[in-house]
């Protein structure tokens, strides 16, 4: 679970966090400026239907949750902060996490933003080519509402709008990883299971190890073209065994790429695409590092009739070096292919003046043969109580596919909220 | 005589409203820059109730800016953001409306903050879960239907053209409409829809109209299903015209951090 990473209590920075915001703000309100408060109550549960948890529990997830979100803004400075307490009823635990808290200061042809955001930029949906941001792909596992799958990062992020392009220059000091389904909750593969001692290396926080993300952005003619860079880190760790102990380890990471997007066909096409450089690995050697890929995606989102759209994705992973990763890899250990590629289909219906949604999305990979479906039903009571009900089900291809390995991970989840 | 003749002349050269000689797509289109074109730009505070055949009402509040690039008919860009209910405050949604073609939309999810494309026809889809269609909020291409003048008619003591316009495509789920279009101010004060077997369907009313800036402005209106019963009233709380509003205004920077003076 994804609870703030410091040395303090998560409680314990919430308070401290809020008393200096209620000094602020009460400066800030002599000063003209104005404070919003808003946030929700919610549950959140999702149960385990095609067998117990590793553990032998029978949720993934069980909590009730509140949300806090104040919003502080005068004419150039804006002060957010989005902080969530909640009772966690697997693990019986009370904690708090600080999802976002950044301060931004705006100007005409630029603006900055200094503290921890979601940053989220991209064409794919749930597929993430040039976002190399952090996620929770066990909260998007485990039925949480779709916005625990961004992670927040410690982050600098400057914006610049001069007249010909938009760019967005982030510098992340504060290296976060991707929070995976933990082995007490999902059930996984484990090429080094014999290993049963886990060690895990996070990059240092050092000038060498800055991460750096950049986006150029425009406009042409309807189509909106975007040009990507990343130099940073691989967030999903690599492992590698050493005496009886398995080490997991993040290794070097650059991405180079682009996206379209406009409208063609009567509905939208995007495309992306991204080249992974794996620079701790370039030859391809290291069978416990990436190799190098390119990936890319097709995408084309089309409303048939009124309140139904329908969305498909195409994507594609192609290794280089293929034939140096064959060479290396250890016997024993079950073997990527080069061209990995897979659909999504979305699916998305309203009814009752938009206040029933009823949407199915699918994961189908053509070349591993395994899936991911996710029907989901969400109604508005009100303006402020919403119910969501869905399902989790994930089948097919080899124990070691990556959906496949999550076959007896299916559940049932439930999310309700009062937002105010 | 000749002065009598030459103040008959200039009383009629005043009133183009009178029914001599004005087409009724001219009417439509008088209508059109009357109602959905007037000023350089606007800014408006939109409070939209919701309301079901039992009475239920949900709650809509958004401030609206419009910005017209070009003649009236051309092209606009609106910019959206949402106040109300608490679920979607933060959403900024962001139109570029053509006249020929659909509209580019963008729409900024605050909890992602991820700007999405959306792919729409604004031809048939519901704003927001309304009664109103994007294109009754945006508009529709005056010779995307053939518009024929029926008759004259007053509505509250007001002298109305009434118009009946035909779509040439079946591109919109009626058959056709009637619109009653004030002889004055040009502006629609009812419309009537007929669905595709020719029954009542949706009836659009002005139910106020303000002097704003020397603009009449329809300040209140209401789009009632007389099918389904349901209903949605919109009223302008807040109306400004010729703002200022730049073109950069319009933008992935501004709907990622709407700027706090157009939307307050």
């Amino acid at each position: 679970m994804y609870v703030c990473r410091t040395p303090l209590t998560g409680l314990r920075i919430l308070i401290l966090i809020h008393g200096l915001l209620i000094i602020i703000v009460t400066w800030g309100n002599a000063q003209g400026a104005e404070l919003s408060v808003n946030g929700f109550l919610q549950l959140n549960y999702s149960y385990s239907v095609s067998e117990s948890n590793p553990d032998g529990g029978d949720f993934k997830w069980a909590e009730q949750r509140g949300q806090i979100k104040l919003d502080f803004s005068s004419s150039n400075l804006r002060l957010f902060s989005k902080a969530d307490l909640y009772y966690d009823n697997i693990d019986r635990d009370t904690d708090a996490s600080v999802r976002e808290l950044y301060l931004d200061f705006v100007s005409d042809y630029y603006d900055i933003r200094v503290g921890r955001q979601i940053i989220t930029w991209g064409l794919g949906d749930l597929i993430f080519i040039n976002d190399t941001f952090p996620k929770d792909y066990e909260a998007y596992f485990s039925g949480r509402p779709l916005e625990y799958l961004k992670i927040g990062v410690d982050a600098f992020k400057a914006g610049l709008y001069p007249d010909f392009v938009s760019a967005d220059l982030v510098i992340i000091p504060f290296f976060e990883p991707n929070n995976m389904p933990g082995q007490d909750r999902f059930w996984l593969y484990n090429p080094m299971s014999t290993a049963t001692d886990r060690d895990e290396q996070e990059p240092a926080t050092k000038v060498d190890n800055t991460e750096i993300a950049l986006r150029l952005y425009r406009n042409i003619s309807g189509v909106d073209v975007s040009v990507y860079f990343y130099r940073g880190f691989f967030r999903t760790p690599s492992a590698r065994p050493e005496d009886l102990r398995q080490i997991l380890f993040y290794p070097e990471l650059s991405v180079y790429g682009f996206s379209l997007q406009g409208r063609a066909a009567e509905g939208l096409v995007s495309l992306e695409a991204g080249f992974y450089d794996s620079r701790q690995d370039r030859s391809g050697t290291d069978p416990f590092v990436p190799n190098s890929q390119s990936r890319f995606l097709i995408g084309y989102q089309r409303q048939l009739w009124e309140d139904f759209t329908v969305a498909l994705q195409y994507y594609g992973i192609y290794m280089h070096r293929y034939s140096e990763y064959l060479a290396t890899l250890p016997t024993g250990m079950p073997s990527q292919r080069r061209y990995r590629d897979l659909l999504t289909i979305r699916i998305t219906a309203l009814f009752m003046h938009q206040t029933l949604k009823a949407s199915y999305f699918s994961f189908w990979s053509l070349s591993e043969g395994d899936y991911l479906l996710n029907p989901e039903f969400r109604y508005s009571f009100s303006d402020n109580v919403w119910l969501a009900l869905g399902a989790m089900i994930f089948g097919g291809g080899q124990q070691w596919s990556p959906l496949g390995q999550f076959d007896r991970n299916d559940n049932l989840y439930l999310q309700m909220r009062y937002e105010f | 005589m000749r002065k009598y003749i030459l103040i008959v002349f200039i009383v009629l050269l005043l009133c183009p409203g009178l029914s001599f000689g004005i087409t009724a797509r001219e009417i439509m289109a008088k209508s059109q820059e009357a109602f959905l074109y007037p000023g350089k730009d606007m800014k408006i505070r939109v409070e939209m109730r919701l309301i079901s055949s039992s009475g239920k009402v949900r709650l809509r509040e958004l401030t609206m800016l419009r910005k017209n690039f070009g003649p009236p008919g051309g092209q606009q860009k609106y910019f959206i953001y949402f106040h109300r209910p608490a679920d979607v405050k933060g959403m900024t949604f962001m139109v570029y409306k053509y006249p020929q073609r659909d509209d580019d939309r963008w729409l900024f999810i605050p909890a992602l903050n991820m700007v999405r494309r959306i792919a729409a026809r604004d031809k048939t889809s519901s704003f927001v879960g309304s009664d109103f269609t994007y294109e009754d909020v945006s508009g529709r291409d005056i010779d995307d239907d053939r518009h024929d003048l029926v008759k004259e008619e007053s509505v509250d003591g007001r002298d109305c053209f009434v118009v009946k316009s035909i779509p040439k495509k079946q591109d919109v789920n009626y058959s056709y409409k009637l619109s009653w279009i004030d002889k004055e101010s040009f502006l629609p004060l009812k419309e009537e829809y007929y669905d595709l077997s020719g029954n009542l369907y949706r009836v659009f009313t002005a139910e106020e109209i303000k002097d704003i800036q020397g603009i009449p402005t329809v300040t209140k209106r209401r789009m009632r299903n007389v099918q389904s019963g349901h209903q949605t009233e919109v009223v302008f709380k807040e109306v400004s015209y010729d703002i200022g509003l730049t073109d950069r205004l319009f933008t992935e920077r501004f709907l990622k951090m709407p700027p706090r003076r157009w939307i307050k």
